[in-house]
């Protein structure tokens, strides 16, 4: 027990941007704690000969040609947008950066 | 006849089309009324979050003018022209709102069609409208949706199955005779078994998933809800085959599923029972409804051999790794800055990382925050290897078993789900025991193979489902399993779904006043 | 643990590559020059009204599904191989998380552990001639992001009130190119970093993947510069200096970086991983984001993209439609025109091959075309503010020019005023030549009587030039010039003048 604790969840839920009250975060880690506990198994059930399956099914090679299609007007693109101005989606000021 | 026209199955409505013996107006009304009759007020099924009665009734306007003006543009419609449709509100549509169950897309209307959406608008099938799931499709029971629960009709103190509840629910109440679900991990199958009706998962990559909000890209596969094997065929013949908005679309013909559905011979068929998906937590009704569908297909000419499946005991353990690490990824798109909700923290300075925050925090419920942190660990640095990594060779390891099974069977059989429908309310607070439920299902979804839940009867009144699953591409091997059975089980009953309590009718009362 | 010193001041150049031997390493972001984008059919197109080439894919809608622009890849593959690289068999795409609003998805499609392209080489050459190869680590595809404007404050990020966003170039293809660390560039780190980043630019654009203008963006580069103690092999922390948007700028950067380093270091301070801002203005740079434990990409396969598997057969079809590499063109045309290395290196730097080459192509001779686009073209391009190469100047008008100095119908100061009427849109050289009058006064009668004028004019010229000193000649010809308004032909003036004195 004790896979994930409150001060975990605390990161996850920055990195998920969640906010997420003290009783929220310390509810999350006993629920999440469980089911950690509960699923981690997985690893053991393997070794490093399985290779891995990200797709159910063997495509590959699906392209597509470098031709035009359809696009939004600049309203139909804005129309469910919270907030907009002069065509564009209006966010508050960004404190990051990347 | 109006009354009786929701109890029809699919091909009867379409043949009553198609004869001039019923017009798709009459029949749209009467699933109206049927709506109105069973769905809202307090003690309503609530299957339907949205009902279109304008454009279903345009639709059906139009499909009885080109029938009624003959020619070849009547020829040319769609077999199943003008029977409606119910949609599960996972999938966009133009015109009609789409919620995904969650706060967070309320007001959303979205500015493009599903491509099936697109399919089911060119076949001129009337959408009645959107049906309720699980807030973004996670969970069993229909209990997480924003926008409250959706009953069963075979006990409207328990739950309709989820994600898809809702799709199974109207169907079974003939609401809508057709649906459509997603099956991320038994979203279709599993609310088919607990509501006495007939749900497919098909191959992935059968049907196009563009405009399905996505939960797990590598597991979601939208499909057919009907009360026939039938019904479901050939409304998966409709909505499968290739889209090249898909990158995970499968180039293949489109197989006859129906005509596949409509075989009754099962003589010389190997049907593999898997070892794993039996026994313990399965209850005893499950169980008894299962052998009684195993003896009718072995008296029926099937051979029945058990196969074994090992790697099926981290089925569930890699499921809740793989599902909630995409989920986490897909559900990002959600911050309030191009559309959906906008949350505005109430103290601190307003800045869009704040506002983000307080959004998801608004917008979605407990149980999505709960896999979004889930998979968040789960693909974290130093995480990866042991829970993402893993998760994902169990699924080879799976597709193994089945390959191997495969070997010493033509499909497969199992119960869908351990349990008949459990009480409202009953797992809500347990998450573990909530997801329990799926152990049968998930296998396909992480496989990326077919499978169809059929009713296989009665447990304490309540329906039982029972599951053939087929090697990938082979949706038809499961048709045909799944209709033989579903014929031996009505050969001298009635068919499941004729059995369902009435309803009372007083909700339409308490919704119309 | 150290004192970071980040006020440390920095180190002069030279000191500072007496201490310390630098190590580079570049991230070159080139925006694809395909009609649609990286996974949707909308078009990649610049200068747009705003969120007005988007699809719901660019939106990052519920539902919406990605598709791979396959000319991309065809591009990718095209550059991984013009930068000597191996194309893996098999690569795939991820998801790379990080939640900012130019974002749509709030991650980044991008290729993690399996790159299309890795392990190659691109030799650059330097100013004085010299060759020095850069490893390259791994090419990549990936989508680009949003545009944001800052509203209130400066207009930049910091102190803004609020942020507008338009996704007309989200999702634009985008090619990373990730060198290994370069070692032993020593004093000559600055320069090699802006012939890098310019010998990119020119394979991107002997390719025609991109249209490789780095004031629109289409270039991009990260610096990265660490020090290492001389004698010492060991890296030091390194920083990254993002968004280096000109190949002088790479330069300053880098030279930059070094120094302040060196500063920091030697003060007893120690650099700090982080990501660092160019400022154009100052030539400095000044402290982003730190790389912090919260940088947590959670990378893992995309799952709604397959695997691109590259047959040999599908390799060896993109390789034969590969150009010439441009250092092999360069050493063909020096040799072809006979230039001097000095000349043949001032057109390359003033990026001028591909004109000359064009010129020379239609007629011209090499020291014609070198002497035009070197000279005329680039002084008027000059006092214009603007690229030679976007006056416009087609090689014909060279050649009707040149044609009309050989007949003796203009001079090349005629030549010179005819180019900029022309640039003015009066017509053709041959049609503003006799619309306004601008041929050579050959005709005896007037340039006869502006000679003779002269002569008078200057008795002991004439005396000169009568005792036989013909250079004297020379002192009548800017008389007569100015008499005929610079339209005179100075052969036939002194013909006239010998002619008249009776010498030879
Ligand atoms: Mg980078
Ligand atoms: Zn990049």
């Amino acid at each position: 027990m004790s896979e994930i604790s409150r001060a975990d969840v605390e990161h996850l839920a920055k990195l998920a941007h969640i906010s997420m009250t003290d009783e929220e975060l310390t509810t999350m880690a006993g629920e999440l704690d469980v089911i950690v506990d509960s699923v981690k198994k997985v690893s053991e059930a393997v070794d490093a000969e399985v290779p891995a399956t990200s797709h159910p099914l063997p495509l590959t090679n699906v392209f597509r040609r470098d031709e035009v299609g359809e696009v939004f007007t600049a309203e139909q693109a804005l129309s469910n947008a919270p907030d907009a101005e002069d065509g564009r989606f209006k966010v508050p000021a960004i404190l990051d950066e990347e | 006849m109006t009354a009786d026209m929701t109890r029809l199955t699919a091909v009867q409505m379409a043949e009553a089309l198609r004869v001039g013996e019923i017009t798709s107006v009459d029949l749209v009304r009467a699933h109206l009324d049927r709506i109105d009759a069973v769905d809202g007020g307090e003690a309503g099924l609530n299957a339907f979050l949205h009902v279109s009665r304008d454009e279903a009734l345009a639709t059906a306007e139009e499909v009885d003018a080109i029938r009624a003006a003959g020619g070849a543009e009547a020829e040319a419609l769609h077999p199943l022209a003008g029977v409606p449709i119910a949609i599960k509100d996972l999938i966009v549509t133009v015109g009609q709102p789409t919620t995904a169950g969650s706060k967070m897309l309320e007001d959303w209307m979205s500015p493009y069609d599903a491509t099936v959406v697109e399919r089911i608008r060119a076949a001129k099938l009337p959408i009645l409208g959107k049906t309720n799931l699980d807030e973004f499709a996670m969970g069993s029971s229909t209990e997480h949706s924003a926008y409250g629960v959706t009953r069963n009709p075979w006990d409207t103190d328990r739950i309709p199955g989820g994600s898809g509840g809702g799709s199974a629910a109207a169907v079974a109440a003939f609401e809508a005779p057709l649906a459509l679900g997603t099956d991320t991990g038994g979203s279709i199958r599993q609310p088919g078994a607990v509501t006495g009706t007939v749900g497919t998962k098909p191959t992935y990559g059968s049907v196009s998933r563009y405009g399905a909000i996505a939960m797990a890209s590598s597991l979601d596969q939208i499909g057919p809800v009907a009360r026939t094997t039938e019904d479901a065929a050939l409304l998966h013949e409709l909505i499968a085959g290739h889209d090249p908005k898909d990158s995970t679309s499968l180039p293949d013909e489109v197989p006859a599923f129906g005509e596949a559905a409509r075989t009754t011979d099962v003589s010389g068929l190997r049907i593999g029972v898997i070892k794993q998906l039996q026994g313990e937590g399965y209850q005893d009704g499950v169980l008894a409804r299962f052998q009684e569908s195993l003896d009718a297909l072995r008296e029926a000419g099937a051979e029945i051999v058990e196969v074994d499946c090992p790697s099926f005991e981290h089925a569930l353990s890699a499921y809740y790794l793989i599902m909630p690490s995409e989920a986490s990824s897909n559900l990002a798109r959600f911050d309030g800055v191009r559309y959906g909700a906008r949350v505005e923290p109430e103290d601190g300075p307003l800045t869009i990382e704040r506002v983000m925050g307080a959004t998801r925090a608004a917008g979605f419920g407990d149980e999505v925050k709960r896999r979004i942190i889930l998979g968040t660990y789960a693909l974290s640095a130093g995480y990866y290897d042991a829970y993402y990594g893993s998760a994902q060779k169990v699924r080879t390891l799976i597709q193994r078993d089945f390959a191997a099974a495969f070997e010493q069977a033509d499909v497969l059989i199992s119960p869908t789900a351990p349990t008949v429908a459990f009480p409202l309310g009953e797992k809500l607070d347990d998450p573990l025991a909530m997801y329990l439920n799926d152990v049968a299902t998930i296998p396909a979804n992480l496989a990326g193979i077919p499978g169809i839940s059929v009713p296989g009867g009665l447990s304490d009144g309540l329906p039982v489902g029972i599951q053939f699953l087929a090697p990938a591409r082979e949706d038809a091997r499961a048709y045909r399993a799944a209709g033989a059975l579903e014929t031996l089980l009505t050969a001298d009953a009635e068919p499941l779904w004729a059995q369902a309590p009435e309803l009372s009718t007083a909700a339409a009362q308490t919704a119309g006043e | 643990m150290t004192e970071t010193l980040p006020d440390a001041a920095p180190l002069s150049f030279q000191d500072a590559l007496e201490q310390f031997d630098p190590v580079l390493g570049f991230e070159v972001h080139v925006e694809l020059n395909t009609a649609t984008k990286m996974f949707s059919a909308a078009p990649n197109a610049f200068g747009d009204e705003p969120n007005t080439n988007v699809s719901p894919v660019c939106l990052g809608l519920p539902g919406a599904l990605p598709v791979v622009n396959e000319k991309a890849v065809e591009s990718a593959i095209r550059l991984g191989l013009a930068l000597n690289c191996s194309i893996a068999e098999s690569c795939r795409f991820a998801r790379k998380q990080y939640f900012y609003p130019d974002t749509p998805k709030n991650w980044q499609t991008s290729q993690y552990d399996e790159p299309i392209a890795h392990d190659g080489h691109l030799d650059v050459e330097l100013d004085d001639g010299e060759i020095f190869r850069v490893e390259i680590e791994r090419a990549h595809m990936e989508e680009d992001a949003g545009k944001l404007t800052h509203q209130g404050g400066s207009g930049r990020i910091q102190g803004a009130d609020s942020s507008l966003v338009d996704y007309n170039r989200a999702g634009v293809p985008l090619i990373e190119i990730v060198t290994k660390p370069i070692v032993g560039a020593g004093s000559r780190a600055p320069e090699i970093a802006r012939a890098y980043v310019s010998a990119v630019r020119d394979v991107v654009k002997a390719l025609d993947i991109s249209d490789a203008r780095m004031e629109r963006g289409n270039v991009r580069c990260d610096a990265n510069v660490s020090l290492m103690p001389k004698g010492s092999s060991t890296f030091g922390t390194r920083s990254e200096t993002k968004n280096v948007n000109s190949m002088r700028a790479v330069e300053h950067a880098v030279t930059f970086e070094i120094r302040r380093h060196a500063g920091v270091l030697t003060a007893g301070g120690s650099i700090v991983q982080e990501t660092r801002h160019w400022n154009e203005d100052t030539r400095t740079t000044s402290s982003g984001r730190p790389k912090s434990d919260a940088d947590d990409y959670r990378y893992f396969p995309e799952p709604d993209l397959v695997p691109i598997v590259s047959s040999p057969e599908w390799i060896e079809e993109l390789r034969s439609t590969l150009p010439e590499p441009p250092a092999e063109r360069r050493r063909r045309l020096r040799e072809a025109w006979g230039y001097s290395d000095a000349e043949f290196r001032d057109v390359v730097a003033a990026g001028l091959l591909d004109e000359i080459e064009e010129t020379v192509a239609s007629g011209a001779s090499p020291a014609t075309a070198r002497k035009w686009w070197m000279g005329e073209i680039s002084r008027l391009a000059n006092a214009r503010d603007v690229e030679p190469t976007a006056l416009g100047v087609q090689s014909a008008t060279i050649i009707e020019l040149s044609g009309l100095i050989d007949e003796g119908r203009i001079n090349d100061k005629i030549a010179r005023q005819v180019l900029e009427f022309h640039l003015d849109g009066e017509g053709s050289p041959a049609e503003i030549v006799s619309a306004r009058g601008l041929e050579v006064v050959s005709d005896d009668g007037a340039l006869t009587a502006a000679v003779e004028k002269a002569m008078a004019e200057n008795p002991d010229v004439v005396e000169k030039v009568a005792g036989g000193k013909l250079k004297a000649i020379g002192a009548l010809i800017g008389p007569v010039m100015k008499e005929t308004r610079g339209q005179a032909d100075a052969g036939k003036v002194r013909e006239i003048v010998m002619e008249k004195l009776g010498v030879s």
